[in-house]
């Protein structure tokens, strides 16, 4: 396989292993009810129990458990009935309690997995191990002060899942895919938002490397990194440093790093013998959380279709194409797009929606797809609503005007606005059909051109398409091309 | 006017109701006779102009009819109650001037039915001691003394202050908190009645905590009616604590009935330990006595783990702890103590903010829960834990309410035990396994040593039944005929 290191001394695999932290979707945070809106002034989101007032008590935020049992389930993970919360115990400034809240021995979802789209049209299935609910820490501001640090706690208490990964990645691009899917699944149940970039995705990377076949070697985890690019480039990073140690004779030291953005490397933070006692123990202010089957049932029937089930009925039930199903699916609401345009289409055509789904899914993705691309939109602001795509393929589908044309109307649909039936009905757009007007304008086309009429009768086929060219520019495109071409050809074989 | 302070809560309840006087003059006879009291150290925090300002309040809804039985009761409050705007310390230097912008349930509850704050009492620091010595606001004297003797003794602890300032009538009735005898023990010590509820019965939130799978609030009375009528208003579910129990709340003085016949007292026989004084076997003889002229049947029990409670407590209690106080780090509130980096400014901050006893727990705590000895420690005690509550619900299959000595000697001199922690940790062997398995204890005075130094007896309930530990407690009361109080030897000055 590609995916091999190749060292020195043979090749080597990568190993990897993702603990993404997934900022829970929910009004107020994990055992408070401060609110957890991103971006509010600091200090603002602060409940007397986030920022541990002496005597203050947690209790569990029902939401957040709903969200993270809704999360298992889409991942097909199994859920515990019966979960704990333990204290993780450790000092730091942005840690008001001087422990943070976790699931340790018993956490809420069990194991599960996640199927991985790959480049090469192939999938490959990664396990979870384990989601757990946890709380976040609040924000440590060092450059707001030459001297002093100054803490937010906004975020101190916001409802997390850590989304623990078995070993199951062999490359970066397995682990850009896997964030990606994770992403896509956790957006459709609308658990997390998945914005990386604001912070509520996370991920700790655990990377080894070994030679094929052989047993783990002993990994490295970066902590945090917060892009799905920086994962990736933290893992050839590290692997390759791995590699390199190994080469030399040397030995990974298990070690918690740090992934530079700026310099593309990573850094030592801290080696085991530096690694906290986190002393976890069952925190005695929260009972045991026990759910009942039927909470989870309901959850289950409550959860939207998913992606990959999505994926499979656009592919079986439409017969689009296995690229196309992917990117439809990879957002919801790209997905939902090609739903409604797809329904109005049918409904437009009077055709069964597989037969025109073909051309939605080919216009979406290519059409609308390049537009949203050079205006920097995405789907959710896209200027043209489904319903104003499916009128204008509609009029190319049943022949009113050309492809050709069709794109000339999605252009004046961007700019001003308008609904394709009226731009083609002001701009005069129709496609001529009419095989008199045709034969005219062949005939004109003939008269023009006798000396290249006689160089392809005289076996110069290659200039058919000269002729078609003539006669589209006198019909300023509006001519079927298809009655175009069977009329030219029978005129000039005549 | 003074007589009015000798009145206990339920008398005080009725002088005000038949308008005999006003709250505001039974407040007024409090805070003179807190302001002669001061020696004892049993207050950290006089809050007078609440207390007159809180009795006007109660004095209105007396005349309007809308007043309750604790409406216009002047009270004490441990100092780990969190009240707004008022010193909440727990008795530590770690919280120096911290002052709550809320107010703890319990606090609220009695507050709701109009009772009214005298102030803050004090404890020992993070209620972690046996004699109120560990306190960083200084020792709290009892009131008591032995006869023909000047030696100054110790109140009990941790609810040292609650239990001399109602001992030295210095307050109607206090509030204490119970984790391992907490509340039973001082009473004891005191010649006052404490009561511990089941834990889950009283709110946690708004107290500060020691060790939260133990800590439970409590009154600290005169009589057993008026531990009846105050923890009836102290009491409550509360959805603020997870661990607080939606169960309603009876009226406990109702099941004062005084009629115990039938009823089963068991005696476990682990009790009898070694070393304690002939007084205390004494006395609880003369418990056994009184509860079966009353009709009682006695039944000897067995509660075979009871030797493990204490080392099982001195795992579980100091594990929560270290825990729960690592919050006090000097970043948030409280005291700081500024270094030349963060780890540093936690060292120097709670190096200077807990005293001696606070530390060893925490060190304890730390060692118990640390990887490669949680399982051998913090786990096993867990496990001895759950032994422990399933002696008691053998027992009472057999029981409905258990019969002890609450401490295992009378009070003992300010600084006799306060080198040995081992020997101060012993004070807490009977009142542990009940605080262990989450159960209902009281201490009622039963009578003098022969130093004459009051001596308690403890009632063990079944959860949630505070009732039945209320009505032998009652009986056990008027049996022993308990009349005695301290002489007063302070305020001369």
């Amino acid at each position: 396989m590609s995916n091999y290191i190749q060292g020195a001394t043979g090749d080597w695999e990568i190993v990897i292993g993702l603990e993404v932290h997934a900022q829970v979707i929910s009004q107020s945070k994990l055992f408070s009810g401060a609110a957890t809106a991103f971006g509010s002034e600091p200090n603002t989101q602060v409940s007397l129990v986030d920022s541990a007032m002496p005597g203050m008590l947690p209790v569990i935020n029902g939401e957040c458990v709903r969200q993270a049992v809704r999360t298992g389930l889409a991942l097909g993970a199994t859920i515990n009935l019966y979960s704990v919360f333990d204290r993780k115990n450790y000092f730091y400034a942005d840690l008001p309690q001087g422990y943070q809240i976790s699931q340790f021995k018993h956490p809420i979802v069990g194991e599960g997995d996640v199927v991985i789209d790959l480049d090469n049209e192939q999938s490959k299935v990664v396990g979870i191990e384990r989601i757990h609910l946890e709380q976040d820490a609040g924000k440590s501001m060092h450059d707001q002060h030459p001297t002093m640090t100054y803490v937010d706690l906004n975020r101190s208490g916001v409802a997390l899942m850590e989304i623990v990964s078995k070993p199951d990645m062999r490359s970066a691009e397995e682990a850009g895919a896997y964030l990606r899917k994770l992403r896509t699944i956790v957006r459709y149940i609308g658990s997390c938002d998945g914005n990386m970039e604001q912070g509520s995705m996370r991920a700790d990377v655990n990377v080894s490397v070994r030679r094929p076949g052989e047993e783990l070697g002993t990994r490295c985890e970066i902590k945090n990194v917060n892009s799905i690019r920086f994962v990736q480039q933290s893992i050839d990073y590290e692997a390759r440093r791995q590699v390199d140690i190994l080469e030399d004779g040397g030995q990974i030291d298990q070690e918690t790093r740090l992934f530079d953005a700026n310099s593309g490397v990573t850094r030592s933070m801290r080696s085991k013998e530096e690694a906290h006692d986190y002393r976890y123990f069952p925190d005695p202010d929260l009972l045991p959380l026990q759910l009942d089957q039927a909470f989870v049932d309901a959850q289950k029937e409550s959860l939207p279709e998913l992606p990959d089930a999505k994926k499979a009925r656009f592919i079986k039930d439409l017969g689009i194409t296995a690229y196309n199903a992917s990117v439809l699916v990879a957002e919801q609401v790209s997905a939902a797009y090609f739903e409604d345009m797809l329904a109005d289409l049918a409904k437009r055509t009077g055709k069964a929606e597989k037969d025109v789904a073909t051309a939605a899914s080919n216009w979406i993705t290519g059409e609308l797809f390049g537009a949203l691309n050079k205006l920097g939109q995405s789907i959710t602001d896209s200027p043209i609503a489904a319903g104003q795509a499916a009128e204008l393929l509609a009029l190319q589908l049943d022949g009113t005007i050309s492809g050709r044309i069709a794109k000339d109307v999605f252009e004046i649909m961007l700019e001003s606005g308008k609904g394709a039936e009226e731009i083609v009905e002001e701009k005069g757009l129709k496609q001529v059909s009419d095989t008199g007007a045709i034969e005219g304008f062949i005939d004109q086309v003939m008269t023009e051109n006798a000396a290249k009429v006689e160089e392809y009768r005289g076996g110069k086929d290659k200039l058919f398409g000269f002729f078609v060219g003539q006669v589209m520019k006198k019909t300023q495109g509006k001519a079927n091309p298809k009655v175009v071409n069977e009329m030219l050809k029978e005129k000039l074989d005549a | 006017m003074t007589e009015l302070t000798a009145l206990t809560l339920a008398e005080a309840r009725d002088g005000l109701v038949a308008g005999d006087f006003s709250a505001r003059e039974l407040t007024q006879s409090y805070v003179t006779a807190m302001e002669t009291a001061t020696e004892l150290n049993a207050y950290i925090v006089d809050t007078p102009e609440q207390a007159f300002s809180m009795a006007d309040a109660a004095d209105a809804r007396l005349k309007d009819g809308t007043a309750k039985a604790m409406t216009g009761i002047p009270l004490a409050i441990k100092d780990l109650f969190c009240t707004r705007d008022v010193h909440s310390c727990s008795a530590s230097h770690i919280l120096n001037g911290f002052q709550p912008q809320y107010e703890s349930t319990v606090t609220q509850n009695l507050w709701d039915d109009g009772a009214v704050m005298l102030g803050k009492v004090n404890m020992d620091e993070f209620a972690m001691g046996s004699s109120n010595e560990t306190s960083y606001y200084g020792p709290v004297r009892n009131p008591w003394k032995a006869s023909g003797s000047e030696k100054e003794l110790v109140p009990g602890g941790s609810s040292g202050g609650s239990s001399a300032a109602v001992a030295a009538e210095i307050a109607v009735a206090a509030t204490g908190t119970d984790t391992g005898g907490s509340i039973r023990q001082p009473a004891a010590f005191t010649g006052t009645v404490g009561l511990k509820p089941t834990y889950g019965r009283c709110s946690r939130w708004g107290i500060i905590a020691f060790a939260s799978s133990l800590d439970q609030a409590g009154p600290i009375t005169r009589t057993v009616r008026d531990a009846a009528i105050m923890l009836e208003s102290m009491a409550s579910f509360d959805p603020k604590d997870t661990t607080s129990v939606d169960c309603p709340v009876p009226n406990y003085e109702a099941a004062l009935t005084g009629d115990i016949r039938g009823l089963k007292v068991g005696i476990p026989k682990e009790y009898h330990a070694d070393g304690v004084p002939e007084d205390i076997e004494k006395i609880w003889k003369q418990g056994i006595e009184w509860l079966k002229d009353a009709g009682a049947e006695v039944v000897d029990i067995s509660l075979p783990h009871t030797k493990y409670a204490l080392p099982t407590y001195y795992i579980v209690a100091p594990a929560e702890a270290s825990s729960n106080l690592a919050r006090y780090d000097g970043v948030k509130y409280g005291l700081r103590v500024t270094g030349e980096s963060l780890d540093d400014m936690y060292a120097l901050t709670r190096a200077e903010g807990f005293g001696d006893e606070v530390k060893r727990r925490i060190l304890i705590g730390t060692y118990v829960l640390s990887a490669g000895y949680y399982d051998a420690y913090y786990l096993k005690a867990q496990k001895v834990r759950s032994l422990i509550a399933r002696d008691f619900a053998n027992a009472y299959e057999k029981v409905d309410v258990i019969l002890t000595p609450t401490a295992p000697s009378a009070a003992f001199a300010l600084g006799e035990k306060s080198s040995d922690p081992l020997e101060m940790y012993l004070n807490d062997i009977f009142t542990v396994p009940a605080s262990l398995a989450g159960l209902p204890g009281i201490s009622v005075p039963a009578g003098l040593s022969q130093d004459g130094l009051p001596l308690g007896l403890q009632l063990i309930g079944r959860a949630f039944d505070e009732e039945t530990v209320l009505k032998v407690g009652g009986v056990l009361e008027s049996a022993a005929q308990f009349s005695a109080k301290p002489a007063k030897w302070w305020g001369a000055k």
